[in-house]
Formats: C-alpha cells, sequence, structure tokens
C-alpha cells in the first residue's frame, strides 16, 4: 500500500500524474468529439439566441429618428414596451399572437380528426385497399407545405383584394364568400390537409401496436365497442396523439408560406408574417420582439404537453406483435366508405397539382377558358406584355439559378447533416451516462422547440457584422446552409443516435484490444456497420431542406434564391402562373428525391418520411 | 510466454457504486484463473480494467513487467498495446467482415506479410478446429461456430494473455461442454495466462487452475477449484459453489469437537473455539441408513428427486432441513425414517458472527 500513496510523490510527480490523467480524459474520442460539437452548438444556436436578445434591448440604427439622446448600442426597453404595451401592440402583438394560435390550433385539431379517423379506418376496420390508402396518404406531406393554398388561391380567390377572379367564380359566375377565399379558414384548412399525415401515421402505428388482449381483457369484462374505445383504445393511443400534436403545433406556429399566400393580402397577419414584415423593412428590434415571443410560446406549449402526457401515464404501446384484433366490419357501408376515403385524398394529393398546372397555362389569370391557353409561362421566350417580359420558367436564367441554388442547399445541408449526425450519435452514444453526453443531447434538442422563422430571424443577428473567425454572412448562400444545418441539428442527433445504437459497443472495443486507433475503429468498423442509416438520413434531409421555406425567408437574397423563396416572390409581385410553374418544378425534384428514396429504403413512402 | 499479472489495490467507481474494491490480486504465468461469482459481484469490471477498456480510479496494474496502469503516475496504457486478447460473450465478430477479415483485422495492424497473415489464419482456425471457414460470414454461422472463430481471431495474432468474458453463456448446454474441454485444450497447448470470467460454477470448476470468488466488488477467496469446493473461506462461497447447495446449520459449540444444532448434536474438529457457529455440510458428505444405526440423527425423507445418476433427498427433522446426495438411483420412499450420519472431516464449521472458515 506504501508504494501507492501519493504521499512519497513530489509535488510536481503528482502534477504530472493529473495531467496524464486530464490528457487522457481529453483525448477519448467521444469527449473530444461532445467538446467540439458542444463548441459548434454554442456558436449556432446559444450565440445567435443571445445576440437576438440583445438587439431587442439595444438602440439600432433605424431607433435614432424616435428615441432622442440616444446613441446605438444604449440599452434601451423601447421594443418591448412598445411591442408589449404601447398603442400598436395590439396590432403588431396580440392579434398577430391570437391568429396564430387560431390557426396552429385549428389546423392541428383538423389535421387529427382527419389522420386519426382514417387511421382508425384502415387499421380497425376491414377496409380494402390500405396499402393504396397508406400511399396516398403521404402524398400531401411530401410537397411544400404551401401547395395546397396556392392551389386554394387559385380556386377561391376574389376579387376583393382587387385581383382577378378564382376558378369557382369563372365557373359560378357568383365570387365565394370573403371568409372562404382568405383568411383563417383556408389557412386552417389548406395546413390541416398538409399535417394530417403525420397524425395518420403515428395513430396508425400505435394502432397497430397495442396489444390485442389489453382489449380482449376488456371484451371479456362485460364492456362495450364503443366503451372499449373510450376507456382503453383511445388512452393508449393518447401518447402517439400527443407528440402528433406537439410536431404539428410547433411546425404551423413558425409557418410561412401558407399564412403569407392566404393571409397577407386581407392583412390577417400571424406572428410569422409580421415578423416578415418587420424585419423586411430593417426594424429588428420590433421583429425580433415577435420572434422571442413566437419562441416562448411553442417552448411552452412543448412543455405543457409533456406534462400533461408525463411519465405516469407513459407506457409502450408495442405489446405483442402479430396479434389482430378483430376488425369493425362495415358491412353495407364499406364500398361507400372506402370510396369516400380514396377520392378525399386523391382530391388533396392530385388536384391541388392539376389546379396549379392548369393556371401556368392561362395567358391572363382569371380567364380559365381555352381560348387563353398558352405555354407562354413555361417557354415564352419574353414577351413585354407578358410578366413585364420575364421569359418561361424553362427558358428564365434566374429560374435555373434557383434550382440550382435549392439543389446545392440541400444536398450541402444534408452532407453536414449526416456528418453531425455520425459525430452525434458517437458522442451522444460513446459517452451514455456521462454529464457531457447529456449536454450534447440536450442542446442538440434546442432547435427542435424554436420555430422555423424565428429561427430564421435569430440568424439575421448573428451574421450581419464577423463574429470571430467568420466573415460576416449576411446575404450570402454559405449563411442559408449554416442556418438549415444548424435546424436540423436534433434530426442528426437523432439519426445519429439510433444509427449508433445498432452497432453494439463489443465490436468497437475488439477492434481496441486488436490494437486498432480509434480514427481506424470508426473507418474499418462503426462507419461501414452504420452507413445505411446515414444514407438514408442524407436523402431524407435532401427533400426536407428542399421544401423549406419558412427557416430561410428572412434571409435569402435575390441571387440566394431558392425555388421556395422564389414562389412566394412570385406571388407577391402578382406573378400568379410563375408562382404556380416554380413550385411545379420543386415539387417535381421532391417527388424525384423520394423515388430515389423509396427505391433505397425497399419501397417504402411511409418509412421514406422517416417515421 | 511466461506473463505474469499483477494487480494492486484496484479500486473502480460507477458513480456511487463500488464496482472493485480495492482488490489485489497476482496471477501466475500460465494460470487458469476464473473470476467467478454472482451478476453485479464486480468480476467483469475488473476483467475490463485489466483489458484496459475500463479505466479504474485506483491501483496499479503490471502485465508481464510492463506498468500499463497506474492511477498515482497517471498511467493508462491503451487496450491494443497491452498484448492480450478479449472473447465476448456475444462473440463481436465483425458482421460485415469474413471470417478471414475478421481474424486479419489486428494482424493487417501488425504489418504482418500475406503469407505470414495467411499461415496465422489457416493455422488458428485448425486449432478452433474450423478449417475452411475462410469465406464465411458471422451470420452464416451457428452460435458455436462463431464462438470458435472469435477463439480463433484472438488466438491469430498471439497474445500474452487470454481475458474471456462469459464466452460460453450464449451457448446451449451441449455445446457449452464440448467448449469447455476444446477451451482446456487450448489453454495447456497454448500456456498463456488465462483470465476467466463466468457465473457458472461448472464452468469454474471444470476448467480453472485457480478460482477467484467474488462477492460485492471483492475477492471472497482466490484457490485451486478442490480448495475452494472443498473449504470454503466463508459461508458466502460455501454457498455459491456447490450444486445441490451446502447445507448450512446454525449451532453452538458444546465441548471439544461437538456441536449442538438444537435437535442434535454432531461431531466437528472445533479447534478449541467456542460460541455460536453455522456447520456446513456438502450434501454428499452424508450417508443415509434405513435402520437406526450407531451415531445415526433420525430424520424422515420429504422428498426424493432421482436425476439418473444420483439422487437427490430432502429430509426434515422438526423444522431442521437437509439436503443429501446419494450415488445411483435410490430406493428410498417419501415419509420414511432414515437415519443420517456425517463425514467428520469434511465438515466445515464457521464463526456465526464474521461467517468465516475456522481452522487451527
Amino acid at each position: 500500500m506504501a508504494v501507492l500513496s501519493d504521499s512519497r510523490l513530489s509535488a510536481s510527480q503528482k502534477w504530472t500524474a493529473i495531467m496524464r490523467r486530464f490528457l487522457r480524459w481529453l483525448t477519448t474520442p467521444h469527449v473530444i468529439l461532445s467538446i467540439i460539437m458542444l463548441a459548434v452548438m454554442v456558436y449556432l444556436v446559444i450565440i445567435p439566441l443571445y445576440r437576438m436578445i440583445t438587439t431587442t434591448i439595444t438602440v439600432q440604427d433605424i431607433d435614432l429618428r424616435v428615441i432622442k439622446d440616444a446613441e446605438v448600442g444604449d440599452f434601451t426597453w423601447y421594443h418591448w414596451v412598445r411591442m408589449l404595451t404601447s398603442k400598436i401592440a395590439k396590432i403588431m402583438t396580440y392579434e398577430p399572437l391570437l391568429h396564430s394560435i387560431v390557426v396552429s390550433l385549428g389546423a392541428t385539431a383538423f389535421a387529427l380528426v382527419i389522420g386519426g379517423l382514417m387511421a382508425w379506418m384502415v387499421v380497425r376496420t376491414d377496409m380494402p385497399g390500405r396499402n393504396t390508402i397508406h400511399m396516398l396518404a403521404t402524398i400531401p406531406y411530401i410537397m411544400p407545405s404551401w401547395t395546397i393554398a396556392m392551389a386554394w388561391t387559385v380556386i377561391f380567390k376574389n376579387r376583393t383584394t382587387g385581383g382577378t377572379p378564382g376558378l369557382l367564380e369563372y365557373i359560378l359566375g357568383t365570387p365565394p364568400p370573403d371568409w372562404l377565399a382568405y383568411g383563417p379558414i383556408p389557412i386552417i384548412v389548406s395546413s390541416g390537409l398538409h399535417y394530417y399525415t403525420f397524425f395518420f401515421l403515428f395513430v396508425s402505428a400505435a394502432l397497430l401496436s397495442i396489444d390485442s388482449s389489453l382489449e380482449e381483457a376488456g371484451e371479456l369484462a362485460g364492456a362495450g365497442r364503443w366503451r372499449i374505445m373510450r376507456k382503453i383504445t383511445f388512452p393508449l393511443v393518447v401518447p402517439a396523439i400527443a407528440s402528433g400534436f406537439i410536431m404539428t403545433f410547433s411546425k404551423t406556429m413558425g409557418t410561412f408560406g401558407g399564412p403569407n399566400v392566404l393571409g397577407v393580402p386581407v392583412k390577417y397577419y400571424t406572428l410569422s408574417t409580421m415578423l416578415r414584415s418587420n424585419t423586411g423593412i430593417g426594424n429588428y428590434g420590433d421583429g425580433f420582439v415577435l420572434a422571442i415571443v413566437l419562441i416562448l410560446f411553442a417552448m411552452t406549449t412543448i412543455m405543457l404537453n409533456q406534462k400533461l402526457v408525463g411519465t405516469r401515464k407513459s407506457y409502450e404501446t408495442i405489446g405483442g406483435r402479430g396479434f389482430m384484433s378483430q376488425k369493425v366490419k362495415l358491412r353495407n357501408f364499406k364500398g361507400l366508405l372506402t370510396g369516400l376515403v380514396v377520392v378525399f385524398q386523391f382530391l388533396i394529393a392530385v388536384l391541388p397539382l392539376v389546379v396549379l398546372l392548369y393556371s401556368t397555362f392561362m395567358l391572363r389569370t382569371g380567364d380559365y377558358s381555352l381560348s387563353n391557353f398558352t405555354l407562354a409561362h413555361w417557354i415564352g421566350k419574353g414577351d413585354i406584355s407578358i410578366n413585364n417580359g420575364e421569359p418561361g420558367v424553362l427558358r428564365n436564367p434566374k429560374i435555373y439559378l434557383g434550382a440550382w441554388n435549392s439543389i446545392r442547399l440541400s444536398l450541402l445541408t444534408a452532407l453536414f447533416t449526416s456528418i453531425f449526425g455520425v459525430i452525434l450519435g458517437y458522442a451522444i452514444v460513446k459517452g451514455r451516462g456521462t454529464r457531457l453526453s447529456k449536454w450534447v443531447e440536450q442542446m442538440a434538442f434546442i432547435p427542435y422547440v424554436i420555430p422555423g422563422i424565428a429561427f430564421g430571424a435569430v440568424y439575421i443577428s448573428m451574421f450581419t457584422k464577423s463574429v470571430g473567425p467568420i466573415p460576416p454572412l449576411y446575404g450570402t448562400f454559405a449563411l442559408l446552409v449554416v442556418v438549415s444545418v444548424a435546424k436540423h441539428l436534433p434530426f442528426s442527433a437523432r439519426t445519429g443516435v439510433s444509427a449508433m445504437l445498432q452497432v453494439s459497443k463489443e465490436l468497437e472495443e475488439a477492434a481496441a484490444i486488436a490494437g486498432a486507433s480509434p480514427w481506424r475503429r470508426f473507418i474499418r468498423i462503426i462507419f461501414p456497420l452504420t452507413s445505411t442509416g446515414f444514407v438514408s438520413g442524407f436523402l431524407l434531409n435532401f427533400i426536407s431542406t428542399m421544401r423549406e421555406l419558412s427557416l430561410i425567408i428572412l434571409l435569402v437574397t435575390p441571387t440566394t434564391a431558392v425555388l421556395a423563396s422564389m414562389t412566394m416572390r412570385y406571388i407577391e409581385n402578382g406573378n400568379e402562373q410563375q408562382a404556380d410553374a416554380v413550385i411545379l418544378i420543386l415539387i417535381f425534384l421532391v417527388l424525384i428525391g423520394n423515388f430515389i428514396i423509396s427505391r433505397f429504403r425497399g419501397g417504402s413512402l411511409k418509412k421514406g418520411l422517416g417515421m | 510466454m511466461e506473463t505474469t499479472i499483477v494487480i494492486k489495490n484496484l479500486t473502480k467507481k460507477f458513480g456511487d457504486v463500488i464496482a472493485v474494491n480495492d482488490v489485489s490480486l497476482t496471477i501466475e504465468p500460465r494460470t487458469f484463473l476464473t473470476l467467478l461469482g454472482p451478476s453485479g459481484c464486480g468480476k467483469t469490471t475488473l476483467l475490463r480494467c485489466i483489458s484496459g477498456l475500463e479505466d479504474p480510479d485506483e491501483g496499479e496494474i503490471y502485465i508481464g513487467d510492463k506498468l500499463v496502469y497506474s492511477h498515482v503516475k497517471g498511467i493508462s496504457i491503451p487496450s491494443g498495446q497491452r498484448e492480450l486478447g478479449l472473447v465476448f460473450q456475444n462473440y463481436a465478430l465483425w458482421p460485415h467482415m469474413t471470417v478471414y477479415k475478421n481474424m486479419t483485422f489486428a494482424l493487417e495492424i501488425q504489418k504482418l506479410s500475406k503469407e505470414e497473415m495467411k499461415q496465422r489464419v489457416t493455422e488458428s482456425l485448425a486449432e478452433v478446429k474450423m478449417s475452411g471457414y475462410e469465406d464465411r460470414y458471422p451470420r452464416e454461422m451457428s452460435g458455436g461456430q462463431q464462438q470458435r472463430i472469435a477463439l480463433a481471431r484472438m488466438l491469430a495474432y498471439r497474445p500474452r494473455v487470454f481475458l474471456m468474458d462469459e464466452p460460453l453463456s450464449n451457448l446451449d448446454a451441449r455445446l457449452r461442454m464440448d467448449m469447455r474441454t476444446e477451451l482446456k485444450r487450448l489453454h495447456h497447448i497454448s500456456d498463456a495466462t488465462t483470465v476467466y470470467v463466468t457465473h457458472d460454477q461448472l464452468e469454474a470448476m471444470t476448467m480453472s487452475s485457480n478460482i477467484a470468488v467474488m462477492k460485492e466488488g471483492v475477492i471472497q477467496q482466490m484457490d485451486t477449484p478442490d480448495k475452494v469446493y472443498h473449504y470454503p473461506a466463508n459461508l458466502f462461497v460455501a454457498d455459491f459453489i456447490g450444486n445441490p447447495k451446502v447445507n448450512l446449520l446454525e449451532g453452538w459449540i458444546a465441548g471439544p469437537d461437538l456441536v449442538d444444532l438444537g435437535k442434535f448434536n454432531i461431531p466437528v474438529p472445533t479447534f478449541n473455539h467456542t460460541g455460536d457457529v453455522v456447520v456446513g455440510v456438502r450434501p454428499e458428505d452424508i450417508s443415509v441408513s434405513t435402520h437406526a444405526i450407531d451415531g445415526g440423527v433420525e430424520f424422515i425423507t420429504y422428498s426424493v428427486l432421482p436425476t439418473g445418476a444420483d439422487t437427490t433427498i430432502i429430509a426434515r427433522k422438526g423444522d431442521t432441513e437437509l439436503t443429501i446426495k446419494e450415488i445411483g438411483v435410490s430406493k428410498l420412499q417419501m415419509d420414511q425414517k432414515i437415519w443420517l450420519t456425517f463425514k467428520k472431516d469434511d465438515i466445515n464449521l464457521y464463526d456465526k458472527a464474521s461467517g468465516n472458515l475456522i481452522t487451527h
């Protein structure tokens, strides 16, 4: 024992030992990777958030004309006071907040009802054609979220906003009422139809995995079918519904496309569109107050939801596999209901595309007759009488630039997201149980609770000036990549962790014993065994970035515009046909990406959505 | 390959749990040492500390004359440089590599020539009787075959020390028997120092040259299998080793070489001790007579359980219950009167308070 006691060692020997131990800890691969990732995430998430908050409490250039005797950079409560308590607070903050809540709740509830009902019918009744229904259900979600909104305007718009009549008015002769043309109802319906896929997939997975003996036990206890539904089945799928609810609600809170297409023309602002109109005129102080309100609201919702569906009531819904509970017989209604479901799905999956395509062939908007048919918006050479002389989209270099930007943004985002996924997965899984690993995991989750448009707003303030060695990125293409990669961090971490968990730790340890360096272990053992997970993660990121709008809308410039943002610009400029053509090109690209995924994953579109 | 492993005052904690508690241990060259104990006793952790996959919190480890770990000196040599091989419970064969690639992975790192690698692989596969499996992938083989390949993979790079972490526990009973035979042969041929972890006492008894019985991070007894079985150092070891279990009867020393067990007395060497004791009698050290004999204690059979090779008899006297093992098929009936005698010299006596074996 005497040999081992510290007392015999000199102070310098002790110091050497401590340094050696520290260095050994530090050079453990997962430790060093965790530290690097923490630094990256502090830079990508924490600092921008901090900057955003400080911007709201300092005097900006634009404020000098209203705040007397102040200099840029001084501390001020001006923005908060103005946005929360002044006379314009109602218009600037509270109404948009209310609208956001109404629209998000409405869309989520609508999606829940449709998705849940359809899931129940597919899983628990003897409805035929379940595979077809399943496939059709995923299509609206694959398309950009504002696709249906754009098709909606083509059909239902009226001349309230001074434009041309919609298809419905053209056919019926009378304009649709305002509530059907613009505002909350159209936004709710169009977003709900986009997001119902979430609930459909979540609820049908949960229903499928319920151990039917739980229901049979209820039946033996003498409960009727309805009672079993209410008291047993429904509570068991509540966790699935809740997670679908959180996802949908937080996504719709930060959605920009739908509210911009259907709300802004009639001054029905949500937080996201109000945020855009503030930052659009350089009023960052006010805009960021809105962004913070939005973030706080989304965070509260998520926390509230986690509390409601707390751990006490959470249970593994995965029970006996292969069980098939008794199916409800639809009897005479079988044909009718199946028909209804398929027609409904077909309508929301295909009709919008048809309508959008049709509108691109109209020489002048509002005239839907065949005599107005033209290919000018696709292949026209640029007639000064059409669209201010812009050539058809297929001949327009701007469109090609946008498409190229979309593709390279998606490729780069997917690439970096995959790389971060590998690193995060390794750092979190290998460090399981350590504090460092927990920090990395939690920090990677933060972007999840920040709505897309607010996350984009965070980056405006971050990169207007140079930070450390990084040059100012505002207005550059690189900024779009940075923000997309940062927003995908939670996804990276999740894919990475689940891929890493596939590899038992002994496989790496066996290689360590054999004398392989960490790098060699990674290249020869870990990477080959996890690569399929990362390849499919790569493809998923590719298509999800492609149709991303809310996140980047505040950050694009004419040279960095992507297809998604171009659809908005064309709509705002009143070039409806171009907008519709561009979104069709975008959908085309997304469908190609999705086709590759489904081939890669053995034909399952459902898996293709990463659910 | 004369490799001694010396462990000094090794401690490893996981949070507040002390997995290995101040363990000191010398493993002589060519020993087949088994770390035996119930799950959670720290045996696997100790093995992983030796391998370098786990960094201890205190102590020192020498492999041969190389100091591979020292807390106070801040030294910890990576696993790969400790010249040892480890066979895992789940084999840990790399699923994306053929048997050949699995086996040459370490050899490539050692920069052996192609011919040498091929020769090593052929030799090692022959040693585990798996010649001709070079091109198979792990999932194309049965569990037993995978286990042999895992062994061959270790043999191929000629480590100085073999470490094995419950390598047989995923195999069925028959294969386990075969593998025990092979492992003992392999150790015999190679003479590498082997540290083997198991919770299966039969594995420990059959293969080891030494057994270290562990409980709560502490080595309770380190001895030859014979000593561990016949002279368990304390009640825990006595109770853990042996199947059926040892009979432990509480009593007190009533006089020189006599222990009073309440309902009857039993003659045992007491080495001048006094006070409360526990008597440990192995089931096979009790003989049964169907008629009253001199010195025999009357019991009644409670249950008779023949296995074919032997018979386990549960006998009762009031609330005292004894397990007895007889060779062959017993003719005893249930609820039959029997008279038991105890082999005086094979009985162990434990101090009740400390639980330690009383000797001399």
